[in-house]
């Protein structure tokens, strides 16, 4: 399941996203550029509307930008793909399929056979802990449980890049600390590279190899802030003066443009 | 990994399906149930028998209608010949063709309005236009377009049903929430694939709806048909039947409809929640 530690470089140039309807134009996004090496873990910390869903939409293929581009290993991203997967914040598990179903469903794309596919299916379940689960269906499911899901479903196609939306944002504290946990677990078995946007300062620092401050809207880069706290990090390192340190530069950062994201885009 | 807290505690069956507190119902809440519908059955035929038997005149008047025993000599006289079964047959042959084709045309053109803008502006405005027309009102079209009172029969029933289902599926496509057809296509599947895995099963509880509503206006549209024009059917049967002046065949006629009608709607509603298994049982209020 390792990457060969060769896919997954992304590279966002100079991109502009800017959505018009009726005459009007919202401009989401401007001059936002960021390099990812390979097998890396970047969060993206803004205010509310700065554009971060809009950004991780333009990686997925799912928006078109109005300038720059998104290049994923020297490809330049012209619609969504498989070698791109995306981890919602809720409610995006096809109901009606169970949970194998699910995470069997960028195989069955594919052609894989049934057999082949269910036994690889299986093997991301067991990765993120829901062995036993296959024949449920997402309803039956915890919010938590659902995510996992949705991350198995999206690594069972061993992406290049895995874009998360504020993937635990709708889960309480505790289930929210042991998904993250989770995740560190999950991508050091598969190192691919993630893009994890969150509002989370603490989430942000505890997952990341960096984090990208975003400014209120139209969302550019702030701050990269690297984060050299020793892997595989426990929950404990929250308390270490390192990580109180970033998170005191952080939060600056993040208040400023929260207040200024409320006192409407910067012209 | 392993430590995952949840996973030991969550239940592999859903509470939904099944309400934690169950087995904890009192005994008389669980036999209530059956005993409460056959003695809501049984106060209905006491409160006919009562109004027939007094010849109750309030405005409403019951001199002319048949008692409730009356009615049962009358239905076991009817299963006992062959006439009856015939008349049975012809409405159930027509039920049947005409849903048939209603459902295979209003769940393809459904499909096709709701997911592709061509196809809506091509295809939608005559159904919008012709869809207040009730099917009761084709009967003289009807019986000049086709050549045989069969055919001008099945055409009424097919028409009644086809507007529910078109509607229903086009509503079922168009609520697809769009975030999964996103993460549809961020997983690899190319356009057949998305409508084949996405917006089929998507639209599939809204298309059942259809069918229900579907199913019980086909059945009033065969029986208005048969009564202004058939020679066979339960409709038309129990037509004659007023004319004849045999009122409890009359009433036979109606109860073979009723009866008809509910076991039609009950194997749609068991088919469809054989199809649909994901969808949580209804819950209700039981106290
Ligand atoms: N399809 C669209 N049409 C028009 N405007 C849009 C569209 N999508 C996003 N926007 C606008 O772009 C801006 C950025 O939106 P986006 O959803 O990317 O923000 P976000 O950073 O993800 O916010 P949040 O943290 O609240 O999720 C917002 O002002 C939003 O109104
Ligand atoms: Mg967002």
């Amino acid at each position: 399941m390792t990457n060969g530690g060769a896919t997954g470089r992304i590279e966002i140039n100079d991109l502009g996203i800017a959505f018009s309807r009726n005459g009007w134009t919202v401009e989401a996004v401007r001059r936002f550029t960021l390099m990812t090496t390979p097998g890396e873990f970047v969060a993206l910390l803004g205010p509310s509307g700065c554009g971060k869903t809009t950004l991780l939409n333009a990686v997925a293929g799912f928006v078109t930008p109005t300038a720059g581009q998104v290049v994923v290993d020297g490809e330049v991203v012209a619609a969504p793909g498989a070698d791109r997967g995306m981890v919602f914040q809720h409610h995006s598990l096809f109901p009606w399929k169970t949970v194998i179903g699910n995470v069997e469903f960028g195989l069955k794309m594919r052609g894989v056979s049934k057999v082949e596919r269910t036994a690889q299916a299986r093997d991301y379940l067991n990765l993120v802990g829901l062995a036993g689960f296959e024949r449920a269906y997402p309803g039956e499911l915890s919010g938590g449980m659902q995510q996992r899901v949705g991350i198995a479903r999206v690594l069972v196609n061993r992406p290049r890049v895995m874009l998360m939306d504020e993937p635990f944002g709708a889960l309480d504290a505790q289930t929210r600390l042991t998904m993250q946990e989770l995740l560190l677990g999950v991508w050091r078995e598969v190192r691919t590279t993630i893009i994890f946007v969150t509002h989370d300062i603490d989430e942000a620092l505890f997952l990341s190899d960096r984090v990208a401050v975003m400014t209120a809207r139209p969302g550019q880069i702030r701050d990269l802030v690297t984060v050299k706290l020793e892997r595989p990090r426990a929950a404990a390192v929250i308390a270490t003066p390192e990580f109180m340190a970033l998170k005191a530069r952080v939060l600056v950062q993040v208040r400023e443009e929260s207040a200024q994201a409320l006192s409407g885009p910067r012209p | 990994m392993g430590a995952v807290p949840e996973a030991g505690t969550a239940p592999l069956v859903s509470t939904a399906v099944v309400p934690a507190d169950a087995p904890a119902l009192p005994q008389f809440v669980r036999w209530g149930r059956p005993v409460r519908r056959v003695l809501s059955i049984g106060l209905f035929f006491v409160i006919w028998h009562l109004l027939t038997k007094w010849d109750v005149d309030l405005y409403v008047r019951f001199q002319n209608i048949p008692a409730p025993w009356e009615v049962l000599e009358e239905a076991v006289a009817l299963l006992a010949g062959r006439a009856f079964y015939v008349h049975i047959l012809a409405s159930l042959e027509r039920i049947w063709l005409g849903f048939a084709i209603a459902t295979v045309l209003g769940v393809m053109l459904g499909l096709l309005i709701g997911w592709f803008r061509f196809a809506e502006d091509t295809l939608f405005p005559p159904i919008e236009l012709l869809r207040p027309i009730p099917a009761v009102a084709w009967v003289p079209l009807s019986i000049m377009l086709w050549p045989t009172e069969r055919s001008s029969i099945v055409f009424i029933t097919t028409l009644g049903a086809f507007f529910p289902i078109v509607l229903n599926t086009v509503h079922g496509v168009e609520a697809i929430d769009r975030q999964l057809v996103r993460a549809a296509t961020s997983l690899g599947a190319g356009r057949a694939a998305i409508f084949r895995e996405v917006v089929i099963p998507g639209a599939l509880p809204s298309i059942v709806t259809g069918l229900s509503v579907g199913m019980g206006v086909s059945w009033i549209c065969l029986i208005s048909a048969e009564m202004i024009s058939g020679q066979f059917g339960v409709g038309y049967f129990t037509w004659l039947a007023y004319g004849i002046v045999k009122y409890s065949q009359v009433v036979v006629g109606m109860l073979t409809i009723g009866i008809l009608g509910m076991l039609s709607s009950a194997l749609i509603r068991v088919i469809g929640a054989r199809c649909m298994p994901w969808l949580p049982r209804r819950v209700k209020d039981e106290a």
